[in-house]
């Protein structure tokens, strides 16, 4: 926008043309970026005001007046009363439409905020119970070999059971990425008339009841083919859970990679298979990479497929070949549940549990650090050696 | 390089007909194109041979029994007195309730997510949505039984006393915090923290994809913010919404590990929710397949093959709904 007090600069062959300089109050005035402030005083008092009219409210109420008892529903019921209080005194104060868009403001916010914090405090939860058993160093470096139900918690540890999560994990994504990427290579960059009824047999494998994978495997190995309960049939189980995972994730992200790309290749007379090879998996490698270790995310806490087919050890087993093997989801399973005998067993098995939050944890941050570049975007290392050959 | 046309040829140019292009397919593209396709059948062959094994598994029992074991409630193996007729409705109770609780809460989320939170924290939350999707169902289960279930009962107890004209929070037991516990409304609560990330996260893709030209219409014709999602993400994310709620109820129906650390299995179909008991398909497998001989495996296999048809026709429903509402290029990675 020109205005009065301007002056055309001369166009400089390195500096962007300018259009106008910024020495006027008048354009100052003009350009400035209007905005509109989201919290007012008036809008903040009334949220305060209905957070603590309802507190006082419900605490009369619930405490005082009706016979009722628990926290949660001192909170559900704050929480009906504050929308309540909130409406009617938006209502005072503005239109019917507003009232409704600040209602539905807040309703959603604090609905957001109610579901992150669900995420939040039942991991916090998890690990508080868990902290006093992980915190004793043979946890980490002991199998339960040795310990009765009665030990103190300076016996037994639960490196037998990561060692099987791990084996178990590593042959389940080893059965389950090569059929799942082929399968979504198929979907995204075949298609055809097979490619409908497979996405939606796909979506509907990855909502399917783990249990059944586990049924499935004990069927068809153990009861069929003879073979024993082993780490190898848990992780077939898990690789049939995890498949779907990836076979739906990677095709979404092979589906971003630009055409352009693939045009580019067959212009230059390069047949499908070199395409997709040489140009369409490479340029999605990160978003692959996200939806392999996702999957493995899943996969790492599934108890249910394990417990049918994996059998129950206290002791180290190293071979997922042979004998029952168990794994971290097992390990809690079994002393929260079944052997949950006293505090000591039950401690135990939080502390299990905090060792899979970690296992979770670094598999999740690891997909999120390689999930962070879109498709063909370049990593800084890439970057940089692509200016230095710029350079040279 | 223009070619020019000849005064002769333009009549012939009039009756224009699209060139019929042949190309042939590389020998490699044929192998490429096979491999990849028979990929794509694999899928079908390993929901085959599920379903072909658990009924070639579940055969002695359903011999046995007959089409007793969809109206028999009891589990007497050795006496052939077993079957489905309690256990399956009482999950399937479960499952809806969860269900209740999971979808708004799931789809107040995704709104939350798509449209009101601000753009910096955006990416950030769906991160955060996936990592509820990956927190493992026996983490959830620690956290029903050792943290929600005490802390539940008296909400229990004051939805029996004031809530008793819904027939579901009917309460005949003893008013005692042990007849609440361990009851079908609790597992059906912790359920829905399973089920809500399925929710939500699967509606917020489909509302980030409501057209931005019609947001900004609505905005132009003066709507508030909620009257705009009123009006343009609610409808264009309808199909979406359903099919969310859909997976979410096939993934609920099969949840095995926070049910059975949960109920106090049951054999008599009760649809009172709040009282302790309850149980289902799931729960027998996990909690029997230990000890099980082989006829008792045989039966749970039925039940396997019961659930397993049940939830497959959900899913596949839900997925069919969900794909039509989105084309699948424009989905978004996460």
């Amino acid at each position: 926008m020109l205005t009065q007090g301007s002056q055309p600069a001369a166009p400089a062959e390195d500096v962007p043309r300018k259009i106008a300089t910024p020495d006027s109050a008048a354009y100052l005035a003009a350009e400035t970026k209007v905005r509109i402030a989201q919290v007012t005083p008036e809008g903040a008092a009334t949220v305060t005001g209905a957070v603590l009219g309802a507190l006082g409210l419900v605490w009369v109420l619930y405490e005082r007046v009706l016979p009722f008892s628990g926290v949660l529903g001192f909170w559900v019921m704050w929480y009906v009363v504050f929308l309540l209080m909130y409406a009617a005194m938006a209502r005072m104060q503005w239109d019917a439409r507003e009232v409704s868009h600040k209602v539905a403001l807040v309703a959603f916010t604090t609905g957001g905020i109610l579901s992150v914090s669900i995420v939040l405090g039942q991991v916090l939860f998890v690990v508080a119970r868990g902290l006093h058993a992980a915190l004793h160093l043979n946890m980490w470096t002991q199998s339960m070999a040795f310990a009765s139900p009665l030990s103190p918690l300076s016996v037994g540890g639960v490196l037998h059971a990561i060692i099987g999560t791990l084996e178990q994990i590593g042959l389940g994504t080893l059965f389950s990425v090569p059929l799942g990427l082929l399968a979504a290579t198929f979907l995204a960059e075949v298609g055809g008339k097979l490619a409908r009824p497979t996405r939606t047999i796909v979506e509907a494998m990855t909502a399917l009841p783990d249990v059944i994978a586990g049924l499935f495997i004990y069927a068809l190995f153990i009861l069929t083919l003879g073979m024993q309960k082993s780490g190898l049939a848990a992780s077939l189980a898990l690789a049939i859970t995890m498949m779907p995972i990836v076979a739906r994730a990677s095709e979404v992200v092979i589906r971003l990679v630009p055409g352009t790309l693939r045009e580019a290749s067959y212009a230059l007379g390069s047949s499908q298979w070199r395409t997709v090879l040489n140009v369409v998996l490479p340029t999605a490698r990160a978003g692959l990479a996200t939806a392999v270790v996702l999957a493995m995310a899943r996969g790492i806490g599934e108890t249910a497929p394990v417990l049918v087919v994996s059998g129950v050890t206290k002791e180290f087993n190293f071979n997922p070949l042979s004998g029952p093997q168990v794994s971290l989801p097992l390990y809690i399973w079994e002393y929260a549940h079944i052997e949950a005998v006293n505090a000591t067993i039950v401690t135990r098995a939080f502390g299990g549990a905090v060792a899979l939050i970690v296992v979770v944890m670094l598999l999740f941050a690891l997909a999120r650090k390689l999930g962070g570049a879109a498709p063909g975007e370049l990593t800084k290392r890439q970057r940089r050696r692509l200016a230095r050959g710029a350079r040279a | 390089m223009a070619v020019a046309l000849t005064p002769g040829q333009s009549p012939a140019a009039a009756e224009d007909k699209p060139r019929v292009i042949v190309a042939p397919v590389a020998f490699g593209d044929k192998i490429f194109r096979g491999i990849l396709r028979s990929a794509g059948l694999a899928v079908f062959l390993i929901t085959g041979l599920i379903l072909v094994f658990l009924v070639f598994r579940a055969t002695t029992a359903l011999q046995a029994m007959g089409f007793g074991f969809f109206t028999t409630s009891t589990w007497f193996i050795s006496t052939n007195q077993f079957g489905i007729a309690a256990i399956l409705p009482l999950g399937i109770i479960a499952a809806l309730f969860a269900l209740v609780i999971a979808v708004p809460v799931g789809i107040a989320t995704a709104i939350f997510i798509s449209e009101y939170a601000p753009p910096r924290l955006r990416r950030a939350l769906i991160a955060l949505m996936d990592l509820m999707a990956a927190v493992p169902s026996i983490i959830v289960a620690l956290f029903a039984v050792f943290f929600l279930m005490p802390r539940i009962l008296g909400f229990d107890a004051w939805l029996s006393h004031h809530m008793a004209f819904i027939p579901f929070f009917v309460f005949r037991l003893a008013n005692y915090p042990s007849e609440y516990a361990n009851a079908t409304f609790i597992a059906s609560v912790a359920v829905s923290l399973l089920v809500i990330p399925i929710v939500a996260s699967l509606s917020r893709q489909v509302f980030s994809q409501a057209p931005q030209g019609e947001r900004e219409a609505a905005y132009a014709l003066g709507s508030t913010r909620w009257g705009m999602i009123k009006t343009v993400v609610l409808p264009y994310g309808r199909s979406g919404m359903i099919g969310a709620s859909m997976l979410g109820l096939g993934r609920a129906l099969g949840e095995t590990i926070v049910m059975s650390f949960i109920l106090n299995p049951s054999f008599i179909f009760n649809y009172h929710v709040l009282e302790s008991g309850g149980n289902s398909i799931t729960v027998m497998i996990a909690n029997h397949f230990f000890v099980a001989g082989a006829k008792e495996i045989s039966a749970l296999m039925a039940g396997g093959l019961v659930l397993f048809v049940m939830t497959l026709i959900v899913n596949t429903f839900a997925a069919m709904i969900i794909n039509r509402s989105r084309s699948g290029a424009t989905a978004s990675a996460d």
